[in-house]
């Protein structure tokens, strides 16, 4: 067991050099930052001068080796250009924002995706099902930012019900900036939460419809019709609990993408967290917070994943075996 | 029952009122700093004009306003003697006086940003608490410009070290300084919070030296919001109250929206194409180039692609500045384009490329494919590569195409600069022609910069800035598209005619909310 354990981080730190490595080659070519640092009047000499004291005139593996140094021996994985403050300290103070945002999503994608699904897969052909599935066509192909942009103009142009952009009041709880504790903020996630519950929804709408309706075909359910159980128990407990497992996998990789998603998001609500900070990262071509943003995303998903392995691992020792071959 | 709900009411209305007005401002960008001297940008001095307070200011009619100076007047050749208010107090309490100029100046001058425009000023002399002389190393008729620059910082504010050890003067780009994140101006505001990127509240600085001024704003709840769209719906569902600049494509909406007042004018920069006669041969022929300005429909482009948020330009500097030439002439016309590349010999035309950056200017790359199809009608075969601003520059800088994009706005509000820095011949030592992607180089027309560059004697000057935009003109050495409209929106009730200008530094000090 130990020796699986010691694998798994192993195989973990070198993703994480890769990471790295591709991230910082990507940030030789995002564009250079001085430009944006500068007013354009700045004589290119001037300039020149600036990108020397920031050490971006040196070769690309002196760049790299400096940046490993610092990230493994302090703990610093860069510089904010835009922000004038270490990488790290930017993201942290934003991730609160995004983290609340796929929270309540996640909240309103179980809560509402389970019984539509279920719904639709027990009565396929009424037309309340027929909406359903109609709905979800339209919330699949319709990009994200169209959804929003309708949302601002009927939510908050034509009624004037909700805010149409930022965060609004939040409360400091032990460091973290939350917006779920006031009743300003709480207005101000509806809409970006809103948009993008409709683009991930149908998706586990469709899948737990699809998975419930092989259920509902198998052998032990049709035997378990036969026996004359309920029928609230042979949906929920026969049918729904075998449905979870797929739904529950996919659901795990839907997280990445729901991340991913929030870049657009929150652009269009001017939603203060870490997709909006990407993008104008990018933008600013404020390079070593792009570094230490993919980085940080990286660590997060490496972490996860050798967790999950690992108590894979615990659990089902078959996986242990079948790995060292 | 009522008379105590009635009473609830008044005390409500009082205390709105004794309050204040606040105005919550939506602009693309938030300015880049606390320090006013870290960059030069348009968002650094909509900020730096809230906080500090100049010397001198521009009116709206490209005049000079008084500020901390009272009255300046030359001299000598090389002075000009400033006569300072008195009584101004800074936010932390100091009195302002010709020393805290004299230090600024200085600070200017080692600001990486700001030292080129100062390049020409030597160490001021101060007179006394209220007079300083500032002095150029050679004669310079733009001390008055300049001046306008001259934001005076407390300078026993931010002189000796921080609780970090640091000192409070340095000027820091890309890290903590103390003056990063601290002010004392003598402006009309003071910065009661700051978060980079998401708000800034700006609160009324009761000792405010100006006591003339009608502005009402007690607070200012500033925030950025890039995406245009975004923007416009802040607006229009009223969780701000003012917005800068409005994106065209509402331009329509807003002006026709019977809440919102929308005000709009000819901005001061110009859009244009530079024909690069070094690497493409076919440029360094006149008759190409009058060729290619002549199937370019400039006013076209403005009135249909821009929607008419756009003036065109057949010159650099726009009306109001000194090298403005009166009834320069509109020279799209498509037959004589064809027949001048007949008589270049060009009859069959050539094919060249052309960059443009897709996210700086407004329509940028829809203008750059305008002209692209533009330039086929008269066999000019364009291949076009946008990019966003990041990669554009070292791209323009590179010269990596015969045709390049570039927007200029005058730094000195002066039409000498648009020449300095896209017309000159390129040097590397002096730094003329720093953009100058087209490689023209006229002789002539630099002998008369540089003459202006030192002529105090305005008509003199204006005669020299004039005679430049028209060598420009006739010898087509680049492609004048239009100068950009600025424009600001806010809800009925907040007067922002009389306190916007060409520079798009609003006033808002000066602001009144009914």
């Amino acid at each position: 067991m130990f020796a699986f354990i010691v694998r798994r981080v192993l195989q973990a730190i070198v993703v994480m050099l890769i990471i790295s490595f591709i991230g910082f080659a990507l940030k030789q070519n995002v564009g250079d930052p001085v430009r944006e640092l500068t007013g354009i009047s700045v004589s290119a000499a001037e300039r020149d001068a600036i990108r020397e004291k920031l050490g971006l005139n040196d070769p690309f593996l002196v760049q790299y080796g400096r940046f490993l140094k610092g990230a493994v021996l302090e703990g610093n994985i860069g510089q904010s250009f835009f922000y004038k403050k270490p990488a790290m300290e930017v993201i942290v103070s934003k991730a609160p924002a995004t983290l609340e945002l796929v929270l309540i999503c996640s909240v309103l994608i179980v809560v509402l995706s389970i019984p539509m699904g279920i719904y639709s897969a027990i009565y396929p052909k009424r037309l309340l099902s027929r909406l359903i599935m109609g709905f979800s066509t339209i919330g699949v192909s319709v990009p994200i930012f169209l959804i929003a942009i309708l949302l601002i103009y009927v939510f908050s142009i034509k009624l004037g019900w909700l805010p149409s952009y930022g965060r609004g009041e939040t409360v400091n709880v032990w460091g973290w900036e939350s917006g779920l504790l006031t009743v300003d903020g709480l207005k101000h996630i509806l809409l970006p939460a809103t948009a993008l519950t409709a683009l991930m929804l149908p998706l586990f709408v469709r899948l737990i419809r699809s998975e419930m309706m092989e259920v509902l075909e198998t052998e032990y359910v049709k035997f378990a019709w036969a026996k004359g159980l309920p029928r609230v128990r042979i949906w929920f407990v026969h049918a729904f609990k075998n449905t979870l497992l797929p739904v529950i996998t996919v659901g795990g990789v839907q997280i990445g993408t729901m991340i991913a998603f929030t870049i657009l998001t929150e652009t269009v609500f001017q939603w203060g967290g870490l997709g909006f900070l990407f993008l104008e990262a990018v933008e600013r071509a404020d390079t070593s917070l792009l570094v230490a943003y993919l980085i940080f995303v990286g660590v997060i998903f490496v972490v996860v994943n050798t967790v999950v392995d690992i108590i894979y691992g615990l659990v089902n020792p078959m996986v242990r075996i079948t790995g060292r071959k | 029952m009522k008379k105590l709900l009635f009473l609830a009411l008044a005390f409500v209305f009082l205390a709105t009122a004794a309050q204040g007005k606040t105005l919550k401002m939506a602009l693309d960008a938030d300015p880049e700093s606390m320090d006013p001297h870290v960059q030069l940008s348009g968002g650094m001095l909509q900020y730096t004009h809230l906080v500090f307070d100049p010397l001198i200011r521009w009116t709206k009619d490209m005049k000079f306003e008084p500020r901390l100076a009272e009255k300046w007047e030359r001299i000598d050749e090389l002075t000009v003697r400033f006569h300072l208010r008195k009584g101004v107090k800074f936010h932390s309490g100091n009195p302002f006086t010709a020393a805290d100029v004299a230090w600024t100046l200085d600070r200017l001058k080692k600001s990486e940003d700001f030292k080129g425009l100062f390049t020409s000023f030597a160490a001021p002399k101060v007179i006394d608490d209220y007079t300083i002389d500032i002095v150029t190393t050679e004669p310079y008729p733009l001390v008055e410009n300049m001046a306008t620059y001259i934001f005076p910082m407390d300078s026993k504010f931010y002189t000796g070290n921080d609780d970090k050890g640091l000192p409070k003067d340095a000027i820091v780009k890309t890290e903590y300084s103390f003056a990063n994140q601290n002010e004392s101006g003598t402006g009309p505001f003071t910065v009661e919070s700051r978060e980079h990127g998401v708000k800034m509240v700006y609160k009324r600085f009761a000792d405010y030296w100006d006591k003339n001024s009608k502005g009402n704003v007690s607070e200012i709840v500033l925030t950025p919001i890039k995406e245009n769209a975004t923007r416009t719906a802040a607006l229009l569902s009223g969780d701000v109250d003012f917005i800068a600049p409005v994106p065209p494509q509402d331009f329509e909406r807003l002006s026709t929206n019977k809440d919102i007042n929308m005000v709009t004018m000819a901005g001061s920069r110009i859009i244009t194409f530079q024909l690069n006669q070094k690497k493409k041969p076919e440029f360094a022929n006149l008759k190409v180039r009058q060729a290619v300005i002549a199937a370019i429909d400039n006013a076209g482009i403005a009135a249909k692609l821009m929607k008419g948020t756009a003036t065109p330009a057949q010159q650099q500097g726009p009306e109001g500045f000194d090298g403005y030439v009166e009834g320069l002439k509109p020279r799209f016309d498509l037959e004589k384009a064809k027949q001048l590349m007949k008589e270049a010999g060009f009859e069959k035309g050539f094919e060249a490329t052309m960059i443009a950056p897709n996210n700086r200017y407004v329509n940028d790359e829809k203008i750059a494919e305008a002209v692209v199809s533009m330039l086929s009608k008269i066999g000019i075969k364009v291949s076009l590569k946008t990019m966003p601003k990041a990669q554009y520059w070292d791209e323009f800088d590179a010269q990596v195409a015969d045709i390049q994009m570039i927007g200029w706005h005058s730094d000195t509000e002066d039409s000498a600069n648009y020449s300095e820095y896209l017309l000159m011949c390129p040097n590397k030592e002096t730094g003329k022609g720093q953009y100058n992607s087209g490689n023209y180089c006229n002789a002539k027309l630099d002998e008369l910069v540089n003459k202006a560059n030192v002529e105090n004697d305005r008509a003199k000057r204006k005669a020299l800035l004039q005679e430049v935009e028209k060598i420009a003109y006739e010898d087509a050495s680049y492609v004048p598209l239009h100068w950009q409209n600025l424009s600001w929106a806010a809800k009925k009730g907040i007067d922002i005619e009389p306190i916007v200008n060409i520079m798009d530094f609003p006033y808002i000090g000066d602001l009144v909310i009914k």
